[in-house]
């Protein structure tokens, strides 16, 4: 999705920096900017101050120094009612004591929308989210997923422009989690509402969003679009925390056209592409997604480095194959191979060699 | 069957360990200087003499019902009991006191005379032996009333020569007569008059003109705190707590006798005690009431002590080193115009003027 | 194959029918269950059912006449008390033989006791004639009409007589009637004289003070829990032992305090003449009237209404504040509309437990409340322990328990006893 977000941008944060006691910061100069109708997601560990990030943008947490920029707007200074940004909480704080209808009536009433408008809204927010039927029942008479439905449509029945999701999903179960997953990008683009996502799921990030901020110690390590997030990891932090990852260190030996030359600890000579390495003699993590790695020599350049590899252990996982090796002296390296007809089944204690393509392998910061 | 065998066997164990304890006494009072007056004067010298380990018990506020609710549950636990003389002839009247002959169950007097003499018109129940007279009496600021110190006890009534607070007891009892006395009745009238409806509502109509002046106690403590506090003027009380605020605390008050009303207290012992206890009983009383005792009691508190030949022998407070006669309310000085409470009147009565006196107070 | 099952019993493994096997399992674990209980049940029997059901009973039981005068009551029963006239030489004859046997068995004074609770002056009516007619013979010494009177004027009064036939029932609603200011008399039920009715008025008060203090209570309670409720842990311990340190000290000593405070020449009015605001002559009333009453027992009685509060708000999470907000809602309708009805069922516990607390209290009244201040468990204190009338203090003792369940039941009715939570 080619945006462009170098203008215009309808949420802004400008070296925005949050500290709670006055000694460590929790945002550290914290840089973002968001086209209207972006599906955002906020991805990392806890306390990497992602929901901090959201605490501000939605009013509930002050910026200890910095902008944050709606249309435009600075709104450091606006209360949280008066932003008129949509919010769904982690656990959909519905209000027990009222009715689903007068949960989603709530946001019209206080905005002094007239009777019949409200109930029109209210029903066609219901609709929106198939729950028309239970406008009368209370949140404790719904199921899990039904209240994330209601948190959903209560949070939309205003019609913000933008819309933020605090782990929306995190108490579902596996398979209504993919369901409300399909849902909410579907209702977001349908809508053109601009939706700013916290979780710590990657797949959920990955699936969902239009781009990813991976957060981690108070900074946003990379943005991007989650191909490129997952192909082309900026550092090592990243490539570690989406998706699976191999990881072998050593010392660059030299750099040419695009090509670096990395010998690793076990004295091991790969090619890897060049990410955050300049020079020789730098030190590297390198980073190879277990199913780009190849061992069937046929299928790799004649060229190619390749490495002795012993198998410890095969694991079957119906779609795809799992092989746990020990290469350079690491015995967690695995590799996945897809499950077809003429695939082979490696036996541990087997040894095999096994190489990839250059640019499948990234050289990131140590 | 299972059932009665259970109980027998309890009750063969209770009376085992009843008579392990045979040497306790458990003897209810009022706790305070007035149990530790008690203490030395009576407690501590019986124990020597007998071997008898006496328990005290402070409960004599709430002793009528108390024993009524022990008489109802067949289980008496106490063996003499201090009470006012209301109480008492209340008790007796219940059942649930002893009654007592004076004449062979209480000591005679050093010179012989017998104890019924000796107590004379102060056994005014069959169950009651009494052992001081107290009496409920004024005490006044003397920093607050100016040149003329009250002298009589309708300076009580008198809010133009003496404005300000003052405390009388929350119930109808002396607070009636002293209103009937200020308001013209003669002395000798005033129990007639009071058990009419026009003379309850004079002494309530007497004692509205100062009702918003008044401040109610309900514990004797309550007059002494309020005069030390000079929260009030002058109020009324037990002579002995007004002995304590002047003579121990040494607070400007003074005593105004005038219409003291004399009270009893004394000991009764409860209805339906074991033959062994009731004879325990018996002979502790008949030690404690003797005339040395009583007279040994004054030297701790100032109460006048009940027989007639105790009073020559009192003598000097054992800590404070003052001669007590001139502090006794029945000192000839202080008891020029007494009252002595009328029991029988007020059994008859105070319920009813209660009645009326407690809905006067909520108007 | 449902049709068959819905037809044939199910059989259970060992053969018996279902249903039955069931039965008995479940019987045999209510067995247990009642069995570990049955401590507790015969507890609660023993030390609470139990008196107070024959406190309750003393209410209405009224047999001591008929017991101490028998025959007496029977005779009284040809005799007209609304004709002015004294009963005949056959009441005298009867009344003389049971009381004979009375004073032999020393209970005439307890029924003399007894009537002069209605009337004054039975008491030592029945006292002193005990003494005299003790020597007397039943059976020769008649007629005693004219001898009895002669002892006493009093048996000479038809009154007397009334009084005795009147509450001669082995049960009486007279106790109740002069719990609401009424009394039993020969005419029927009529009401008490003007300058004795008091105890409707108290009966009134009681109710509106303990509202006033479980008011003044919700107004002071409610921040206190909210900042517990919303504080880390660590200082809302701090602060809870601070909420509960009134506890600690004794009922007296506090009380006593506020006497300190709140008297003339205490520390609030002396405060105030200090700084000028009130002049020396001029001092506050605030003890020993109703003010005084509700400042000691709100003082008393605000941690059990701070603790369930404080309980039940710590179960609303603070989303729900934040929700309201993001919705739109201001910092006051957040709180009014959304936070205040999830903390009712505190509000709710917090208002019973005081009001039940506060309609039965009378020590702080006696020591504080002066004579506006006083509580109608006051007199029922009265009637146990001065007055020895214990039909009469359980009369009022049971017209406040009504009071209390009917205004439970109102509550159930307005606010819902669901919405009672503890914690």
């Amino acid at each position: 999705m080619a945006l462009d977000t170098s203008t215009d941008a309808f949420v802004k944060f400008d070296r925005v920096q949050k500290s709670y006691d006055g000694e460590t910061l929790v945002v550290k100069d914290l840089n973002l900017e968001m086209p209207k109708g972006e599906f955002l997601t906020m991805l990392g560990p806890s306390g990497s101050g992602k929901t901090t990030c959201l605490m501000m943008l939605a009013g509930f947490e002050t910026a200890t120094h910095g902008d944050i920029l709606l249309d435009g707007i600075s709104i450091n200074n606006i209360p949280p009612h008066k932003r008129g940004i949509g919010m769904v909480f982690q656990n959909y704080a519905l209000f027990p004591h009222m009715t689903i209808a007068e949960n989603l009536a709530f946001p019209l009433e206080v905005r002094k929308i007239g009777k019949s408008e409200r109930e029109a809204k209210v029903k066609r927010a219901l609709d929106m989210v198939e729950m028309g039927a239970f406008g009368g029942r209370r949140p404790a008479q719904l199921s899990g997923g039904q209240q994330q439905r209601i948190a959903l449509a209560r949070a939309l029945v205003f019609e913000p422009e933008l819309v933020l999701m605090d782990e929306p999903l995190g108490a579902l179960d596996k398979q209504l989690r993919e369901k409300m997953q399909f849902e909410i990008t579907n209702l977001a683009h349908n809508l053109g509402i601009t939706v700013v996502y916290v979780t710590h799921d990657q797949t959920e990030a990955l699936t969902m969003s239009d781009r990813v901020a991976v957060f981690n110690d108070g900074r946003i390590q990379q943005l991007a679009a989650p191909d490129v997030l997952y192909e082309e990891p900026e550092n090592s932090f990243v490539a570690q925390f989406i998706g699976e990852n191999n990881t072998l260190e050593g010392v660059v030996r030299e750099i040419q056209n695009g090509r670096a030359l990395v010998q690793l600890d076990s004295g091991d000579l790969i090619d890897c592409k060049p990410v955050n390495v300049s020079a020789p003699g730098q030190r590297t993590r390198v980073s190879i997604r277990p199913e780009r790695v190849e061992f069937h020599k046929e299928r790799l350049s004649p060229d190619a480095h390749l490495l002795k590899a012993e198998v410890m252990e095969f694991i079957y996982m119906g779609d795809i194959f799992r092989t746990r090796l020990k290469v350079a002296g690491n015995d967690e390296f695995i590799i996945k191979s897809r499950n077809a007809p003429d695939q082979v089944r490696l036996q541990p204690g087997e040894t095999i060699e096994i190489g990839w393509l250059a640019e499948d392998c990234r050289a990131l910061d140590a | 069957m299972k059932f009665t065998k259970t109980l027998l066997a309890t009750t063969a164990l209770t009376v085992a360990a009843g008579a392990a304890l045979a040497q306790d006494m458990t003897i209810v009072s009022w706790g305070g200087a007035y149990s530790k007056s008690q203490l030395k004067a009576y407690h501590e010298p019986y124990s020597a003499k007998t071997g008898v380990n006496i328990i005290n018990d402070d409960s004599s506020a709430e002793a009528v019902a108390k024993l009524r609710a022990m008489n109802e549950a067949g289980n008496i636990t106490w063996d003499v009991v201090d009470v006012v003389a209301s109480d008492a002839i209340r008790l007796c009247d219940e059942g649930l006191a002893l009654e007592i002959d004076p004449a062979t169950q209480l000591a005679p007097a050093p010179d012989g005379t017998s104890a019924a003499d000796d107590f004379g018109d102060l056994l005014v129940s069959s169950c009651f032996i009494p052992q001081i007279v107290y009496s409920t009496t004024f005490g006044y600021r003397t920093d607050l009333v100016g040149d003329t110190p009250p002298s009589d006890v309708c300076a009580v009534f008198d809010l133009e020569t003496y404005p300000g607070k003052r405390s009388l007891e929350k119930r109808p009892i002396n607070n009636m007569e002293w209103a009937l006395l200020c308001d013209g009745v003669a002395k000798s009238d005033v129990y007639d008059v009071l058990a009419t409806d026009e003379g309850q509502n004079q002494a309530l109509a007497k004692l509205d003109t100062i009702k918003d002046s008044v401040v109610w106690w309900s514990a004797g403590a309550d007059t002494p705190q309020l005069l030390a506090d000079g929260e009030v003027i002058m109020g009324s009380t037990y002579n002995g707590r007004l002995f304590s605020v002047i003579e121990e605390q040494k607070q400007p008050v003074a005593m105004l006798w005038d219409a003291q009303v004399f009270d009893l207290d004394g000991w009764i012992i409860p209805a339906g005690l074991s033959e062994e206890r009731k004879q325990r009983a018996l002979d502790y009383i008949y030690f404690a009431t003797d005339t040395q005792r009583l007279a040994d009691q004054a030297k701790y508190i100032s109460y006048g002590p009940a027989r007639a030949s105790s009073a020559p022998l009192v003598g000097k407070h054992a800590d404070l080193g003052i001669e007590m006669a001139p502090h006794m309310p029945t000192d000839p000085n202080n008891a020029k115009n007494t009252f002595l409470y009328n029991y029988e009147f007020w059994a008859d009565y105070r319920d009813d003027i209660d009645a009326k006196f407690q809905a006067w107070l909520a108007q | 194959m449902t049709d068959s099952s819905a037809h044939q019993p199910m059989i259970a493994a060992d053969g018996l029918p279902l249903k039955k096997s069931l039965a008995r399992s479940l019987r045999r674990e209510k067995t247990r269950a009642l069995l570990l209980i049955a401590p507790l049940l015969v507890f609660v029997l023993l030390t609470f059912i139990f008196p107070i059901g024959s406190m309750l009973f003393r209410s209405v039981e009224n047999e001591i006449v008929s017991n101490i005068l028998p025959r007496t009551v029977v005779e009284l029963e040809n005799w007209d008390a609304t004709s002015g006239e004294l009963p005949d030489e056959a009441v005298f004859a009867a009344f003389v033989a049971d009381f004979v046997v009375a004073v032999e068995e020393k209970n005439h004074t307890r029924l003399g006791s007894r009537l002069n609770y209605e009337s004054s002056g039975m008491s030592s009516l029945f006292r002193k004639s005990g003494r005299k007619v003790a020597k007397w013979n039943p059976e020769t010494d008649g007629p005693f009409k004219e001898k009895l009177i002669k002892t006493d004027k009093g048996w000479g009064d038809p009154e007397t007589w009334a009084i005795i036939k009147t509450h001669s029932g082995k049960y009486t609603n007279g106790y109740f009637l002069n719990a609401v200011d009424m009394q039993r008399t020969q005419n029927g039920i009529e009401a008490q004289p003007e300058s004795k009715q008091i105890l409707i008025k108290l009966f009134l008060r009681t109710v509106k003070m303990s509202l006033i203090i479980t008011a003044s209570c919700i107004l002071l309670g409610y921040p206190v829990a909210w900042i517990l409720a919303n504080l880390p842990s660590r200082s809302a311990n701090l602060l809870m032992i601070l909420v509960l340190l009134p506890f600690w000290t004794s009922l007296l000593v506090r009380t006593s305090a506020w006497k300190v405070m709140l008297q003339n020449q205490g520390v609030i009015n002396d405060t105030l003449v200090w700084l000028g605001l009130v002049s020396n002559d001029a001092r506050l009333e605030i003890i020993n009237n109703q003010f005084g009453t509700i400042v000691a027992m709100t003082h008393i009685l605000l941690p059990f209404m701070i603790l369930p509060m404080y309980s039940v708000m710590q179960t609303i999470p603070p989303t729900y504040l934040r929700a309201a907000k993001s919705l739109g809602a201001t910092n006051w309708i957040a709180f009014w509309r959304v936070y205040f009805p999830q903390s009712i069922p505190g509000i709710g516990a917090g208002s019973i437990l005081v009001f039940i607390l506060a309609i039965g209290y009378y020590i702080t009244p006696e020591i504080v409340g002066g004579t506006e201040g006083v509580f109608i468990s006051n007199r029922i204190a009265y009637h146990i322990s001065s007055s020895l009338n214990w039909g009469l203090a359980a009369a009022l003792g049971a017209i406040l328990l009504v009071v209390v369940l009917v205004l439970y039941w109102a509550y159930d009715k307005i606010v819902g006893i669901d919405n009672v939570k503890l914690g």
